[in-house]
């Protein structure tokens, strides 16, 4: 085991994918001269040239759809949004082209593009640039969407992102992209697209958590062991296809569940989640659903309303509290 | 005294009103042809037979669409059928000017673009109906046409969206050093869709050996080109520093000719290029249009130039061939796209399984429910 920063992780995927497929090519902004805006493709201009590291202007959607382009043509583009908040200028032609043009050709193309970047909040950087994207884009067909938390979920869920021959969005975190992490050495290490994985083991309540609320889950799970409350915590890693059967093995162990997403209430993962777990076990839940989520407010800029408006480990702790009727 | 000045307020407008562009203040029509080329087809490197073969492509695409328009007026499919009479210059120039493997794309006109690229009036005429002996397999309908494997890479139904495809499409060429060349086609409303200049720009400074082709027809939908745009649509190039050039649409040769000439400059110094080509739709937008936006004497005029009138008068003002042979072609495309018609009423739908099928490339995918 190796000890990687996220970032570490994430541009190892993307060394390793890169030195063995000469057709896969990294652009976006500021990823080959300025290093990466967040130092993930630190170093490969260096080493992969201004061929396969392309920096582009500012025009997400022009630079989306010319990887689509491309993409169709024979090549497999690694598109970097500076973060996904950015690529909503681009979601025509992510929702529109990327994730219906095999559908409507009848299969005459293939799309193997993977379109990342950080995703959803990372401090006090006000309502624009603080949005959880991976329920939206999940509720397009067509599209694959991997939110992780940790760098070797990172490193082996991308290399298998690159090598998928459909669109799928890889999102991560600035706040997280110092984060370290044991990442196997294994060769050729990847992980399969659509596996949850069951992070801690716990008997009372699953707490399903993805992305960096799977940190905030963690912190709520200590604090809770010390009151002697046990909780598992299952990070579904993929989003899309999300991996219900491990939810719904774990609910039907604990037979309680709190679901903690950093999107807006409506519609997103937290909701799905509920639905999903009331449909397949319903007679093993011994209390509601509960599910901690931002508010359905934009993201504020001062700092104690940015605190209250960013889900907590209190917010986690008090959800179990409801589960568990300890409250 | 409110009252007084309220009266001497001019009125207030927006959008430019009424139809025609306006040269030296007045008002003539939506658009101005350049002159087409005086050129003989032996000049151009055209056989004879090519000529005939042109007219026989023409009047294909002409007839094909004539006899779906009504086809869709009995009810035989639905859908949006947006019809490119008119045009059919622009298509079969192209086809003959650029090289087999030379990438074309474009909006959702595109009957006329694949009818030139391979696909058969067979498999056009099944996927505008729906079936699975469509193009596309039923899945994309007038819109969608496709035929990838001979770089034909679809109509495409957002304004606009095809154009940085058509970019992507030549980054990899290049990217691969394949010397192929791209043409992406797109209408005159596509010329205010922000990622043209997105395109343009990241094309111009990374020497794409694309071509940028609008087919102006003199409208978008039913808002004629000076009430949608400033200025003349071939001067976006100038903001990129890129080649350019304003062509004849209704005039196969002109449209041969100019682009066989500006395939072989992108081919040689990968450079993209932007290109107005003016020509005319006779029908609606699509066939809910009533046409209120334009005058009788505007479309009567250029029917008076149809493109497929045009080279029939050259192939027999030559004597290429005679009205017996131009009969017999004429008789021969219809018997080709009653036939087209039959193929597609006898086919089948695509099975209920078709409903999942190439939403990903895999054929296990956990669909959710």
């Amino acid at each position: 085991m190796a000890e990687l920063q996220f970032r570490e992780a994430i541009r190892a995927a993307i060394d390793e994918e890169m030195q063995q497929d000469s057709t896969i090519f990294v652009m976006g902004e500021e990823v080959a001269e300025y290093d990466g805006a967040y130092k993930v493709t630190e170093g490969l201009l260096d080493k992969y040239g201004p061929k396969r590291m392309i920096d582009t202007p500012i025009s997400e959607l022009g630079f989306a759809g010319m990887g689509v382009g491309a993409a169709m043509n024979g090549l497999r583009p690694i598109v970097e949004f500076m973060t996904f908040n950015f690529a909503v200028l681009a979601a025509d032609q992510i929702l529109n082209h990327a994730s219906k043009i095999r559908y409507m050709t009848g299969g005459q193309v293939k799309i193997p593009i993977v379109f990342r970047g950080p995703n959803a909040s990372a401090g006090q950087l006000s309502a624009t640039h603080s949005v959880s994207y991976d329920s939206m884009y999940a509720h397009f067909p067509g599209l694959k969407v991997i939110y992780t938390s940790e760098p070797e979920d990172a490193k082996g869920l991308l290399k298998s992102a690159i090598r998928d021959d459909n669109p799928v969005l890889f999102m991560e975190s600035e706040q997280m992209y110092g984060l370290k992490g044991e990442v196997s050495d294994e060769e050729d290490f990847t992980i399969p697209i659509g596996k949850a994985k069951v992070k801690r083991e716990g008997s009372d309540v699953t707490v399903v958590a993805h992305g960096k609320m799977y940190h905030v889950a963690k912190q709520a799970a200590s604090q809770l062991e010390k009151e002697d409350v046990d909780i598992e915590i299952l990070d579904p890693r993929t989003v899309k296809p999300l991996d219900i059967e491990a939810i719904v093995k774990s609910v039907k162990k604990t037979n309680r569940c709190v679901i903690v997403d950093e999107a807006h209430p409506f519609g997103g993962l937290a909701a799905e989640v509920g639905y999903l777990i009331q449909r397949e076990a319903f007679d093993y839940l011994d209390a509601p659903v509960q599910r901690v989520t931002l508010p359905d407010t934009s993201a504020p800029f001062a700092k104690n309303l940015f605190d209250e408006w960013l889900p907590g480990a209190n917010d986690v702790i008090e959800a179990v509290n409801t589960v568990t009727y300890r409250k | 005294m409110a009252d007084k000045k309220k009266e001497e307020q001019e009125e207030v407008q927006f959008t430019p009103s009424g139809t025609g562009i306006r040269t030296n203040g007045q008002v003539v029509r939506s658009t101005e042809l350049p002159s087409p080329t005086r050129k003989k087809h032996k000049s151009l490197g055209l056989s004879e037979e090519d000529v005939v073969d042109m007219f026989e492509l023409m009047y294909l695409q002409r007839r094909f669409e004539e006899r779906a328009m009504q086809m869709y007026q009995k009810g035989k499919f639905g859908g949006f059928l947006h019809l490119y009479m008119g045009q059919e210059a622009i298509s079969t120039g192209t086809a003959y000017a650029l090289n087999d493997d030379d990438d074309i794309i474009t909006a959702y006109r595109d009957h006329g673009w694949g009818l030139v690229r391979g696909v058969s009036p067979k498999a056009g005429m099944a996927e505008l109906y729906g079936k699975v002996t469509g193009c596309s397999q039923g899945k994309g309908g007038s819109m969608h046409f496709a035929n990838v494997k001979d770089h034909f890479w679809g109509g495409h139904g957002i304004v606009g969206g095809s154009i940085p495809l058509g970019g992507g499409i030549a980054l990899a060429n290049k990217y691969k050093q394949n010397g192929r060349v791209t043409a992406s086609f797109l209408g005159d409303g596509a010329v205010d869709q922000g990622v043209l200049h997105e395109t343009m720009n990241m094309s111009q400074n990374w020497n794409l050996p694309c071509i940028f082709a609008v087919e102006n027809n003199g409208y978008a939908m039913g808002t004629a080109v000076h009430r949608h745009s400033v200025g003349e649509l071939v001067d976006r190039a100038k903001g990129f520093d890129m080649k350019s050039a304003v062509i004849n649409g209704m005039d196969v040769f002109t449209v041969y000719e100019k682009m066989k000439e500006v395939a072989e400059d992108v081919r040689e110094h990968s450079n993209p290029w932007f290109l107005e080509i003016r020509t005319y739709r006779y029908r609606g937008h699509s066939m809910s249009d009533p046409m209120k936006y334009r005058t009788k004497d505007e479309l009567r005029e250029y029917e008076e130039l149809d493109p497929i009138e045009r080279i029939k008068g050259y192939l027999l003002d030559n004597d290429i061939i005679d009205e017996d042979k131009v009969e017999d072609i004429q008789d021969s495309v219809e018997d080709t796209v009653m036939e087209a018609i039959d193929f597609a009423e006898e086919s089948d739908f695509p099975d209920k399984s078709h409903l999942y099928k190439d939403v990903f490339v895999e054929d296990d995918y956990p669909f959710h429910t």
